[in-house]
């Protein structure tokens, strides 16, 4: 137990050994001030604050991985010719960097096993920030005082899938030198500067002999100093906010309850570091991931059949399977003006992307013009309990995942053996009633939820234990619950609708009459937390379960 | 809209509460009472914790072990198959994971059972004191003040309009990243040189093929003559010159006017390069007589002049114009006459130019 305590004069002698480095240090930069504040600062528990961890951990492990492949890997496009101890390729003509990618495959001890930690690495990376972002957002973390983290956040999802884009190029592999000419075609459908865009990134014409060099300094310098610049900014709002914590006795906005950072949360964390990496070792030594000896160096000829960008781009690629180019004599691709404007590709690229990085960015606002609540939320909403969010949340989701299916339009047909045009034309459907169908899905799922937690709260769990009463009449016993478990199901907040109010001019202004409308739509359906009269009444009729069904508050 | 529990709406109007009476409300019961592990109150428990901490921390030193074994012992020489760097690779994979999930599943574990697990409550305090905002407020209200760029708009605005222009250096020193477009996006490789047809040759060998190679039904993947004796730029020249040869029953080719002499028996070569983002159109399928992008599934029809029929691509592939020289193999007339590959800005400009 030789905790740090530093709060004393200088004049004292520390007594065990921790005490005295602590001392040692503080003399001489002043350390202290910082211990004392963050030594014991209390962070709240859940399962579900891991991912960022997650997320943060793996960037760690990125760092570390792409050093060691940094000090092996050419981002070179001279022409060579393989020499390695990998003989099916033999002799082959390929450019310095797919060669030294080979090498690092085969001929360094190790290269292999951390090329694959490497990348799946940079896969969980990404994944991880996204459910951490699906976290925040069904949880209403990014309400104030969080909305500027939020979009933090949202610009390092962006800086993820970047970094890992530049990286997934680097091999200079047939795989990802498709994807780099993908990604050229878009360029080029850009309107007026298209081509020259192109032209300027690749250094003439694709593929040229200077994209690779130019990736590997955005892969390795640029990108990375922006992402850890935006983790720096990320986490130093997380220390300046204190951490959010899940609704339950005892929690509310004015406070924090959980462990105290040392030693139990920062052993629990620490420790959390050694099982990503753990894990995502065990997944590069059995798991095979991208195979660039398989593909080969990258020919403009060939291409193999099933080609698939690494998940996080797959949305995008997605979109640009469902775009039609043609409908009935209507083409997408039209002249206007002597020039061409290449709609079949411009709005698959951009629209999709663009409508959820924006109202990703701005929902934080949006959400608070519709409540007009200026309150600072450091309790987190359950999901179930603001349903038109959760609902809204779980549409753009859907949304995501229907491209993101579409850019397996092709597995999907080949593995279930049906037609392909078939399952382009279904997602293509899917594009547009999806996310309707799971708006209202959700929403009637969370209010579902919420009447069964008031029915919970009023009337105690189901026992499973069957009861025949004196007149015959069968009951099954309701435990009662403790006062902690009934205030989980009965601490929330549901607001009503907000109808419109006029401003200082006396007139209620469209701008108003539209929000008062959203509100409506907002919670218009809302199911009201149990009260203590209405645990009392339930008790008083704890017989009658048919009248206490008829007391369900849902309005409609 | 009948709401049984709330009360009016909030008139105010400026925090969408319930409404919710605070009499009405369940008094929050403040933090549950602490329970205690069985490692708190039975020693031995605690003992056996402690154990499995260790035990734990044991598993990964072995894992540490394993690593530096299977780096050590398994030699990567030349004649190791890919079979001993699978193996290596995997015990790599596990000596890191025990060693790793050796540390962190032990040190969560120490955290969980053995360390205090009370739960603490803390208060919150407000990210800034009322006093620092007003004089916040007032610094950058006496900053702009003594600048004095309100009252002064001649500096201002000239200040905004060098800001405005000073970035235009930045963008003109990017102008060199490559060289200007120009027409290349235009021209193939299988435009003739010195008068001299080239002709079509096997991807990626470069042997010539003869129009009797070419059976019903056959597909071929096509480079110009030449491609391979390159010195510079042979993959951007590849880029835009991969051509499909196929032999159709010449019944079932119909060709536009003007394209009547484009084929040669049936055979016909199309563009490879996809009209859509530029991937390689290889799949032929021959029963249909359908491309197959495999990319995005833009799929064109032979017998149509490969016209769009599904998919993404608005445009139908490039056809080249072939015939067949005096020995017999096939040559390409002319170049495309049209841009190949994906659609850029100036592409119908382009067309207009090359077919003039």
């Amino acid at each position: 137990m030789s905790a740090p305590s530093t709060a004393e004069a200088p004049a004292f002698v520390a007594k065990t050994k921790g005490g005295s480095i602590t001392d040692f240090v503080d003399q001489r930069v002043g350390g202290s001030g910082i211990l004392r504040e963050f030594g014991r600062k209390v962070f709240p528990d859940h399962w579900s604050f891991m991912f960022g961890e997650v997320a943060l951990y793996s960037f760690v492990i990125l760092l570390m991985s792409g050093t060691f492949l940094t000090f092996f890997f050419d981002p070179s496009m001279v022409e060579t010719h393989y020499a390695g101890s990998y003989t099916p390729l033999k002799n082959v003509e390929m450019s310095a960097a797919f060669n030294s990618s080979l090498n690092i495959s085969f001929d360094v001890r190790g290269g292999l096993f951390m090329r694959q930690v490497h990348h799946w690495a940079a896969l969980l990376f990404v994944a991880s920030i996204g459910v951490h972002m699906l976290r925040v957002f069904f949880t209403g973390a990014f309400r104030k005082p969080r909305e500027m983290n939020w979009v933090v956040g949202g610009v390092l999802l962006i800086l993820a899938m970047a970094e890992g884009f530049t990286g997934y190029s680097l091999p200079d592999d047939l795989l990802s030198g498709n994807g780099l000419r993908i990604i050229d075609g878009v360029i080029k459908a850009i309107p007026v500067i298209g081509t020259y865009i192109s032209f300027f990134l690749f250094g003439g014409e694709f593929p040229g002999t200077a994209i690779i060099g130019r990736l590997y300094m955005l892969h390795i310098l640029l990108v990375p100093a922006l992402i850890l610049l935006m983790i720096v900014l990320h986490l130093f709002m997380v220390v300046v906010h204190k951490h959010t914590q899940y609704p339950g006795p005892g929690r509310n906005d004015g406070n924090v309850v959980g462990y105290p950072l040392g030693p139990v949360y920062a052993a629990k964390a620490g420790g959390f570091f050694f099982i990503v990496f753990g894990v995502i070792a065990l997944m590069a030594g059995f798991f095979t991931i991208n195979p660039i000896w398989n593909y080969g160096p990258y020919d403009p000829s060939p291409v193999s059949a099933g080609t698939q960008p690494d998940w996080y781009i797959g949305f995008v690629d997605g979109a640009l399977r469902l775009m039609p180019g043609v409908i009935g004599n209507f083409h997408f691709e039209y002249v206007i003006f002597g020039h061409v404007l290449t709609l079949n590709v411009l709005l698959p690229a951009l629209v999709p992307a663009g409508i959820i990085f924006t109202v990703l960015f701005t929902y934080p606002w949006i959400e608070r013009w519709i409540t007009k609540d200026n309150r600072e939320h450091h309790v987190l909403d359950r999901p179930r309990n603001a349903p038109t969010r959760t609902a809204i949340g779980v549409a753009g989701f859907t949304w995501y995942c229907v491209m993101w299916a579409a850019a397996s339009s092709d597995l999907i047909a080949t593995n279930f053996h049906v037609s392909l045009n078939d399952v382009t034309y279904w997602l293509r459907a899917l594009f547009f009633i999806g996310p309707v169908i799971a708006f209202f899905v959700t929403k009637r799922v969370a209010l579902a939820l919420q009447r069964k937690d008031r029915e919970i709260a009023l009337h105690g769990r189901e026992t499973g234990r069957i009861v025949r009463l004196p007149h015959g009449e069968f009951i099954e016993v309701h435990a009662p619950l403790s006062e902690y478990k009934r205030y989980k199901l009965v601490g929330f907040e549901s607001p009503a609708p907000l109808p419109a109010v006029p401003n200082e001019h006396g007139i209620v202004d469209r701008k108003e009459k539209r929000r008062a409308m959203l509100s409506r739509l907002f919670f218009e359906d809302r199911v009201a937390p149990a009260t203590p009269a209405e645990l009392e009444a339930a008790h008083g009729h704890h017989e009658a379960i048919e009248s206490a069904e008829a007391q369900k508050t849902l309005s409609h | 809209m009948g709401n049984h529990s709330d009360g009016s709406p909030n008139h105010s109007g400026t925090v969408a509460t319930a409404g919710q009476n605070e009499v009405e409300k369940f008094q929050d019961p403040g933090i549950p009472p602490h329970r205690l592990r069985l490692a708190d109150t039975d020693p031995r428990a605690a003992k056996r914790a402690e154990r499995q901490v260790a035990l734990l921390f044991g598993i990964s030193v072995v894992g540490t072990l394993i690593f530096l074994v299977a780096y050590f012992a398994i030699d990567l020489g030349d004649g190791s198959s890919i079979a001993t760097i699978r193996l290596q690779n995997a015990l790599l994979g596990i000596g890191t994971a025990f060693a790793m999930l050796g540390i962190g599943t032990g040190i969560v574990h120490w955290a969980k059972a053995l360390m205090p697990d009370h739960e603490v409550s803390e208060e919150r305090h407000g990210i800034r004191t009322e006093e620092d905002r007003l004089a916040a407020v007032r610094i950058v209200d006496d900053i702009v003040e003594e600048t004095g760029i309100k009252r002064r708009p001649l500096i201002r605005n000239t200040l905004l309009g060098a800001v405005a222009l000073a970035p235009l250096p930045a963008l003109a020193v990017f102008g060199d990243l490559g060289p200007r477009p120009d027409d290349k996006l235009a021209h193939t490789m299988w435009a003739p040189a010195g008068g001299k047809l080239k002709r079509l040759t096997r991807d990626p060998d470069g042997t010539p093929i003869k129009a009797t190679d070419v059976t019903i039904g056959s597909a071929f993947h096509v480079i110009p003559e030449g491609l391979n004796e390159l010195h510079e730029g042979k993959l951007n020249a590849k880029a835009k010159a991969v051509v499909l040869l196929m032999r159709l029953n010449p019944d079932s080719l119909k060709p536009s006017a003007g394209r009547e002499d484009w084929s040669y028996n049936g055979i016909v070569a199309y563009s490879k390069i996809c009209t859509h983002v530029g991937c390689p159109v290889a799949l032929y399928e021959q029963q249909t007589h359908h491309l197959l992008c495999p990319c995005h599934q833009s799929t064109f029809d032979l017998t149509q002049e490969c016209k769009v029929i599904f998919g993404p691509a608005s445009r139908p592939l490039p056809q080249l114009p072939i015939a067949v020289d005096a020995e017999g193999y096939l040559v390409a007339t002319s170049d495309f006459h049209e841009p190949v590959g994906p659609s850029y800005w100036e592409r119908d400009e382009h067309e207009r130019t090359v077919n003039s």
